[in-house]
């Protein structure tokens, strides 16, 4: 995302604004928000007084307010966290909060590091798992195609290569 | 409990200056944030999950016996205020551990790994090295971790990583630090703008004590943000490229000041030595300063009779809190200010 002053450098400070009710949404570079001011009030980069769990509710707000109104707010089946909470501290209450508000955070995700997936290490004995489940769809999807085009000796084939992997899903 | 041992600062591992660019880079500290699958996230978790998660950790933990060899526990309930902030002094733990009861810390005896428990996050590895060596930090942490994983069930998601409390760690759960001695940046105000150039590049530069503190004794430190997305050894690099590029000024502005005002810069380190080895009274922050400047004077050889693992002593010395423990007492301000003056001076004149 550019700056909305110099539109040239990254904005890397995000802003929201309330007056008197009315909520104006700044995104700029640190250069063009230092010659605005916009520090002097509650925020200086030498410190960080604005701290992050206030930062990252200032995200959800409009989503926050949209959630107010259905009766029943979002919140995750295994530790009861709800949506609009999790908004207000900024923390999640389990892994499975993720799961949880899965269709909510790409945005947030996306404004905090600029990427929604993830890259880099995989747990050695549990990543194992993830690497083969990601491999039995690969190979269903294979056999799948196998299917449809009747080439039913690679169809055997990608079905024994599942079921072995199967059995060594279980076995971990 | 036997945290005295703690103030043998003799053996903490990056102290001696022998990593790569330690004129300039203090020490590299790599931290991973892990949690268990199966059990809420700390701020949810109730005195007697948070201690089972701690044995749980602990005893995973104490199953590599090389790794562990010697390693201590500390659970935060046990200890005082003053041990507590000692921890928090000597980058052991965070001052958020430090705040609840039901955190504990494991450390390495060479001190170079500390695992805290049930800070944001069920596990924070930390591994710290001497100078800008970031990688082997992150290679001792990643060990570490995949200790750990072999008897934890670690939240892991195909997509996202790393599950963490709070999404600003989401992925790779790293943070990347090193922490930059930068006297003449600072004397010349060319921080500032170098910092504000950092902050689009995705790095943060927190003080001496992290978050929100000031950069006594001229120390720095600058962390990557970004978790997600990035493979460790990305993130690393980015880091270590910026942190090039400083070393690079700070040296290039030390040669030019040492070239065109030598006399002036001599007295001003000659001076800070004589407050140092003379004074009856010192607090941290103005300690912090002189120390720096002896430092300074040691590595532009200006001061020959002292060791830069000399003046990295003295920066965890001076802190509030180790003066405090060394004694054992409640002590007035002024108490504390006497002591740590002769502290250092004795460490000064041995």
């Amino acid at each position: 995302m550019k700056c909305d002053e110099c539109k040239k450098r990254p904005a890397t400070v995000h802003i929201t604004k309330i007056v008197n009710g009315e909520k104006t949404l700044m995104h700029l570079c640190e250069q063009c928000a230092k010659e605005k001011n916009i520090f002097s009030v509650s925020f200086n980069f030498d410190g960080e007084p604005l701290s992050m769990q206030k930062f990252l509710a200032s995200f959800f707000e409009p989503m926050v307010s949209e959630f107010r109104e259905k009766s029943q707010p979002l919140s995750c089946n295994r530790c009861g966290l709800t949506f609009p909470r999790f908004t207000q501290i900024g923390r999640f209450g389990c892994s499975n909060c993720y799961e949880a508000f899965k269709g909510q955070l790409d945005p947030m995700l996306r404004r905090l590091h600029g990427k929604t997936y993830h890259v880099g290490k995989v747990p050695r004995r549990t990543g194992g798992r993830v690497r083969i489940k990601s491999e039995i769809e690969r190979l269903k999807r294979e056999l799948q195609e196998a299917v449809n085009a009747e080439e039913y000796e690679r169809a055997a084939q990608l079905r024994d290569k599942i079921r072995e992997l199967e059995q060594k899903l279980g076995r971990n | 409990m036997a945290l005295e041992e703690l103030l043998d600062t003799s053996r903490i591992g990056w102290i001696n200056s022998t990593g790569p660019d330690s004129d300039i880079v203090i020490s590299s500290r790599v931290r991973l944030a892990r949690n268990l699958k199966d059990v809420p996230f700390p701020h949810l978790l109730n005195g007697s999950q948070a201690k089972e998660v701690v044995k749980r950790v602990y005893d995973a933990f104490t199953s590599n016996s090389v790794l562990a060899k010697d390693a201590r526990l500390y659970l935060m309930g046990d200890l005082s205020e003053t041990e507590k902030n000692l921890l928090v002094e000597m980058h052991f733990i965070s001052p958020d551990l430090a705040r609840e009861d039901k955190g504990a810390v494991i450390i390495s005896s060479d001190r170079r790994i500390s695992i805290m428990i049930n800070e944001e996050d069920h596990l924070r590895i930390q591994c710290v090295f001497s100078g800008l060596d970031p990688q082997e930090a992150y290679e001792l942490a990643s060990r570490v971790d995949d200790v750990l994983e072999e008897q934890l069930d670690i939240a892991f998601d195909e997509r996202l990583g790393y599950l963490t409390a709070c999404p600003t760690n989401v992925g790779t759960g790293i943070r990347v630090s090193v922490m930059l001695h930068l006297p003449v940046l600072t004397m010349l105000r060319q921080v500032d703008r170098m910092f504000s150039t950092i902050a689009q590049l995705g790095l943060v530069v927190r003080g001496l004590y992290g978050e929100g503190t000031e950069a006594w004794g001229n120390l720095y430190q600058i962390s990557n943000q970004i978790t997600l997305g990035k493979s460790e050894e990305d993130i690393i690099q980015n880091l270590m490229s910026v942190a090039g590029q400083i070393i690079a000024s700070e040296r290039q502005a030390r040669r030019n000041l040492k070239g065109e005002d030598r006399l002036r810069l001599e007295d001003k380190i000659s001076r800070s030595y004589g407050i140092l080895t003379n004074s009856r009274l010192l607090t941290t922050q103005e300690a912090m300063g002189y120390i720096s400047d002896v430092r300074l004077g040691v590595d532009l050889g200006i001061i020959k009779n002292l060791k830069p693992e000399d003046l990295n002593n003295l920066f965890i010395t001076a802190g509030p809190s180790y003066i405090q423990e060394v004694f054992k007492k409640d002590m007035t301000p002024l108490e504390r200010d006497l002591n740590r003056a002769n502290f250092l001076r004795g460490k000064l004149l041995k």
